[in-house]
């Protein structure tokens, strides 16, 4: 086991070849990235391209009465006007439901959903055209709520650990059902342990704590917004180059639409600028096929920031009910929980959001007796999907507020609390499923408090402001401001769950070019900016021994990567990549009649000659079952990760800001395979965690987003994002190559909830929302001054 | 759209009067924007960046700074932050350092948001704009009569404005923001203040809460009276004067809810802007004895 240092990332565990497995190997595309260089979709071009535009819905329900296009194609220069009734093939689609149609037929269910096409020469051509297309809609009441949706209506929060379990109204027709099944998308239900009540269960003096918690809509907020460019090809079949996270979902997808087999429908990755999520779900993809099938012509749709608001699904937005039982001297006998959370419009992930929310949902923590409810919920706000924790992060908020709730009604410290019902190797997670490899829970904490404190707030006239809540806005020079420490820890399953059939390809080929051995490695799997295209490297030079590793474009052309997200790839598309690796080398051996590899590698140029190599692997982690629907038992996780966060904050207390002043972050990563990347991918995580706690928040009412722009949702800045210390663990798990755990999601689910803790821990608040406003702390009735104070 | 590039200030001003529906373009850190999203469609952009005399500022033998429309946020930080501490505060608050760079003084008055992160200073040390047309000639309006409204200004279709008349600082300026976060950042409310020792009057102004920038008259009014004794002797400030003149300022305000914050939060951050600016001031004035 070693640890890396945050600040200055060192590789530890060199392997012997240089941009190896568990070294700082430079990624091949960092200095285009750098220097401005690299194509992003947004960038494709081809001179006789035509730009597509999207008009979208003003409403978020409503019933579409006619559309008149004749205005929009009477404009010089449109080549095309489409709607819902020129798509050839099926008319919804969806990522695990196929309920929402690429273009709006009779209904429109949230604001911002496609109704119409345009393409034209010049993208302001297509703009105004769009815009004279006359949609005839009668407005109808919009359902906003995921509880009046269900018919939980305003049952009001339980506020005891002691009724019968509540029948609940699962579908509500009466409440407007946006769906002839009425408006549930998943109700998961954990039963394990005793279901009576906590004292009842535990059969002894037992201390409950009760809190209801609320987790805002936040966006991906990736930097290059959703873009593409078909190609019509001369087969009658389309070439589509587009921004993603998953080519051959989005390839499924578009020929079901289209009606076309999936040899006519090839995709190629362009430039990703980030995803968290948010391109997991089609958003041009089909749109700009049906314009080129239709003109004959290729044509480029690019989202601007306003539009790409609307054209990805965000994180589910949670209202959470809580109950904690603990005995007097901590142990934590029983959770009961219910989580509302917000599907919008239309399915997307949402079922598996619900299910990761409900799994994960009492944290890495062992508890004998557990009643956990989660349900998704349509609505007609904008629809909710995939983001970095996908369903994780919002449980943490709740359950890691319930542990700080339960140390101070008991008189423990927030640690030891934690430390003392941690999961560890060997425990039982709340599905029954033994945790069969590394839980370092209370090593996590226990380095996090061996972690020097950073120094005590300046004040006076001569302060730096950029270490001030409020920063270079002059707010204060140390008046009002209190300082706070929070702890939080979280975990999150790693790659696809509940018995999904979760595999990548990968095509490795070695062959001798100029004189010099050379690596292709092929797959389908996005990189998005994490650096799957370094690891890949790094792993074929550590299989084969050879320097030179080429990564192929990343197309439909080979199978299935599987998708971008859940921390997979680097375990999945890593793991096809190393068997694909060592099938070449066994096939290379067996060519040359020797027996180790070592004794080849310098004569790969005779042993190979002119010819290739080449393997390709589909790789499975092993499988997974789905829960029983009536109890969450089941094993239905490949690995866990787990992180830990100490926050530190300065918060003036008059103002309602803050300063964080420090993040600190302990994780367990297996393996590290390239040491920079993963400390990369715990400050970004932490800093999009912090993020949820502090600012970033798509504000609905009514079905109206309200802050569709960079001015008004607010990510964190340099100036907001503090320094971090990080320590990664490497316990490696044996069922994963290399031992390697994902990295990239954990950071996300604890970080908001050590912020959020932090926060309390300054102003004596206790916090129930995220993010927290300036006015939540100011105004909730506890406005402190400095002159009182 | 055509793209006018007036190499003076009188060529700019015969291009403004002759092409009424042309948008002037500074920095174009606000009218890109709008160009971008599409919000606006100009006939004609009327380039600035070519005028030197935008790019000047002077100090009149009277003391009056005459700074150039076109001078950028990060010039008045690194040049002026001697004559006008305020509004080098208030330009070191703006956007980020390329904003800073590529935005200028003049912009912020030509889009007379009630947001312009320049307009309380200029408010509260009596600033006013010179504005000049090719038919009439130049004439100066009081900063206090610029704003007429949300967006809006006393600039007439065909004027341009020219400069910044403000009095080189007597005393010490502040300007503070609240904002949802530490750096880039619209104003959820902003504050400025100058002491105007030699006058005995404070200048206090309110930004982002309310349709237009807005003086505190009471404010000033009050803080003048109770420390009209103190000028000379630099004592203390009463207990009690900070608090007060605080919650003037938050009478004075207009705010709305809006999806930035709350009227209640913006009313309560102004008091405690106005505090805490007041004190800050007045300790510096002391120090400086
Ligand atoms: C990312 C970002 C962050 C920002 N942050 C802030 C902030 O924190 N605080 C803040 O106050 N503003 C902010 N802004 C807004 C903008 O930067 C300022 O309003 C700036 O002062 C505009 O100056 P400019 O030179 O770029 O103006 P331009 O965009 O060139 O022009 C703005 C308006 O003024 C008119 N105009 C310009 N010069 C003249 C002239 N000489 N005569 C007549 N009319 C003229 C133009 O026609 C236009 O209507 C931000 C903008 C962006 C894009």
């Amino acid at each position: 086991m070693t640890a890396v240092s945050g600040q200055a990332p060192t590789a530890t565990a060199r392997t012997r070849e240089d941009g190896g497995v568990g070294t700082d190997a430079a990624r091949p595309d960092g200095r285009l990235k750098v220097t401005g260089e690299f194509a992003y979709g947004s960038d494709l071009w081809m001179d006789d391209m035509l730009w597509g535009v999207t008009l979208r819905s003003p409403h978020p329900h409503a019933r579409i009465r006619s559309i008149d296009i004749g205005p929009a194609l009477a404009l010089p220069g449109v080549f095309a006007v489409l709607t819902a009734e020129d798509v050839p093939g099926e008319l919804r689609y969806g990522l695990e439901i196929a309920d929402q149609p690429v273009l709006a037929e009779d209904v429109v269910l949230y604001q911002g959903e496609p109704v119409a096409l345009v393409a034209a020469e010049h993208p302001e051509t297509a703009r105004r055209a769009s815009a004279r297309i006359v949609v005839d809609y009668e407005v109808l009441e919009p359902v906003t709520d995921a509880r009046t949706a269900l018919g939980h209506g305003n049952e009001g929060p339980r506020t005891d650990l002691h009724p019968e379990p509540t029948p609940v109204v699962e579908q509500s027709r009466e409440a407007a059902p946006l769906r002839p099944h009425g408006n549930l998308i998943r109700h998961l239900k954990i039963r394990k342990g005793d279901q009576r009540d906590a004292a009842a269960a535990a059969g002894k003096d037992i201390v409950v704590v009760t809190g209801d918690y609320e987790v805002g809509m936040q966006d991906q907020a990736f930097l290059g917004p959703e873009s593409g460019l078909a190609v019509p090809a001369e087969d009658g079949g389309v070439d589509l180059y587009v921004s993603t996270q998953w080519l051959h979902v989005d390839q499924q997808q578009i020929c079901r639409a289209l009606g076309m087999p999936k040899e006519k429908v090839r995709l190629t990755l362009a430039g990703v600028g980030g995803a968290f999520g948010g391109r997991e779900d089609l958003s041009m993809h089909v749109h700009a096929c049906l314009l080129a099938m239709r003109t004959g012509k290729p044509v480029k749709m690019s989202y601007n920031r306003e539009e790409s608001f609307f054209g990805h699904v965000h994180r589910h937005p949670a209202k959470m009910h809580y109950e904690h039982g603990f005995t007097r001297d901590g142990d934590l006998v029983s959770v009961r929980a219910r989580i509302w959370l917000d599907g919008g419009a239309y399915a997307s992930s949402s079922a598996a959001v619900v299910g990761n929310a409900g799994l994960m949902g009492i944290g890495p923590y062992v508890v004998p007796n557990v009643t956990m409810d989660c349900w998704g919920a349509y609505t007609n706000n904008p629809p909710c999907g995939a983001m970095r924790g996908f369903g994780a992060v919002q449980a943490a908020f709740a359950y890691e507020s319930q542990m700080d709730k339960g140390a101070a009604a008991l008189g423990i410290d927030p640690v030891e609390l934690r430390v003392r019902n941690a999961m560890e190797e060997g425990s039982i997670a709340p599905t029954g499923q033994v945790v069969d490899s590394a839980a370092p829970v209370v090593e996590l904490l226990r380095r996090l408090q061996a972690m020097p404190l950073p120094p005590a707030a300046s004040s006076g006239a001569d302060v730096d402001l950029r270490a001030m809540p409020g920063g270079v806005s002059n707010t204060t020079h140390g008046e009002g401001v209190r300082r706070g420490v929070g702890w939080a820890v979280g975990y999150k399953n790693i790659a696809f769950s509940e018995g999904f059939d979760d595999y990548s390809t990968a095509r490795v080929r070695l062959e001798i070019t100029g004189g010099e051995p050379t690596v292709t490695v092929h797959t389908a799997a996005a990189e998005v900016g994490q650096g799957l295209v370094t690891v890949q490297q790094q792993i074929a030079r550590t299989e084969l021994g050879v320097e030179r590793v080429v990564i192929a474009p990343t197309d439909t052309s080979v199978g299935s990567g599987g998708s971008t997200s859940a921390s997979r790839q680097t375990y999945v598309t890593g793991g096809a990549v190393q068997e694909a690796c060592r099938r070449v080398r066994a096939a290379v051996l067996a060519r040359s009649g020797r027996e180790l590899w070592e004794d080849v590698l310098g004569d790969l140029v005779a042993v190979l000659g002119d010819e290739a190599v080449e393997e390709t692997v589909v790789w499975r982690h092993r499988p997974t079952e789905a829960v029983d629907p009536e109890t969450g038992q089941g094993n239905a996780h490949v690995q866990y990760a787990f992180a830990a966060h100490r926050v530190v904050v300065d918060v003036d207390v008059e103002l309602g800001l803050v300063k964080v002043v420090e993040m600190a972050c302990t994780q367990d990563v297996g393996k590290a395979i390239n040491p920079q990347a993963v400390v990369g991918q715990i400050h970004g995580g932490s800093a999009q965690g912090m993020g949820l706690a502090l600012m970033e928040e798509v504000v609905v009412t009514d079905g109206i987003i309200r802050n569709p722009s960079f001015t008004d949702y607010l990510i964190p800045t340099i100036l907001d994002m503090p320094p971090m210390r990080v320590e990664v663990l490497e316990l490696p798990d044996p069922h994963a190559p290399y031992g390697l755990r994902g990295v990239g999601e954990p950071p996300t689910v604890s970080s908001g909830p050590a912020v959020l803790a932090a926060i309390r821990d300054a102003t004596g608040m206790f916090l129930t929302r995220v993010p927290v406003r300036p006015e939540h702390i100011t105004l909730s009735g506890d406005v402190r001054s400095e002159e009182r104070a | 759209m055509e793209f006018l590039a007036p190499g003076s200030w009188p060529d700019a001003l015969a291009a403004r009067a002759e092409n009424p529906g042309a948008v002037p373009i500074a920095g174009g850190t606000d009218v890109m924007v709008d160009l971008n999203f599409d919000r606006h469609r100009p006939d004609a952009l009327i380039d600035l960046t070519r005028v030197g005399e935008l790019r000047e500022w002077s100090v009149a033998e009277d003391g009056t700074v005459r700074l150039g429309a076109g001078v950028s946020f990060a010039r008045v930080m690194s040049e002026l932050s001697a004559l006008a501490p305020g509004l080098a505060m208030a330009s070191r608050t703006v956007g980020s350092p390329q904003i800073r760079v590529r935005g200028t003084v003049g912009g912020n008055l030509g889009s007379a948001s009630p947001a312009g992160d320049a307009h309380p200073v200029l408010l509260a040390v009596g600033a006013a704009v010179e504005v000049e047309s090719a038919a009439r000639g130049p004439r100066a309006i009081p900063v206090s009569e610029f704003f007429t409204g949300v967006k809006t200004s006393a600039l007439e279709p065909d004027e341009l404005i020219s400069a910044v008349l403000l009095p080189a600082a007597t005393g010490p300026q502040q300007f503070a923001k609240v904002g949802t976060r530490n750096a880039m950042v619209i104003a959820v409310t902003s504050f400025g203040l100058a002491l105007h020792p030699e006058q005995g009057r404070v200048g206090a102004a309110i930004g982002s809460a309310a349709p237009t920038p807005l003086s505190a008259v009471d404010a000033q009014d009050y803080a003048a009276g109770e420390l009209v004794d103190l000028w000379s002797s630099r004592g203390e400030l009463p207990g009690g004067v900070a608090a007060r003149f605080g919650e003037l300022v938050a009478a004075a305000a207009r705010p709305i809810d809006d999806v930035r914050g709350t009227a209640a939060y913006r009313r309560h951050a102004l008091s405690v802007l106005a505090r805490r600016t007041l004190t800050w001031a007045w300790d510096e004035y002391r120090r400086a004895a």
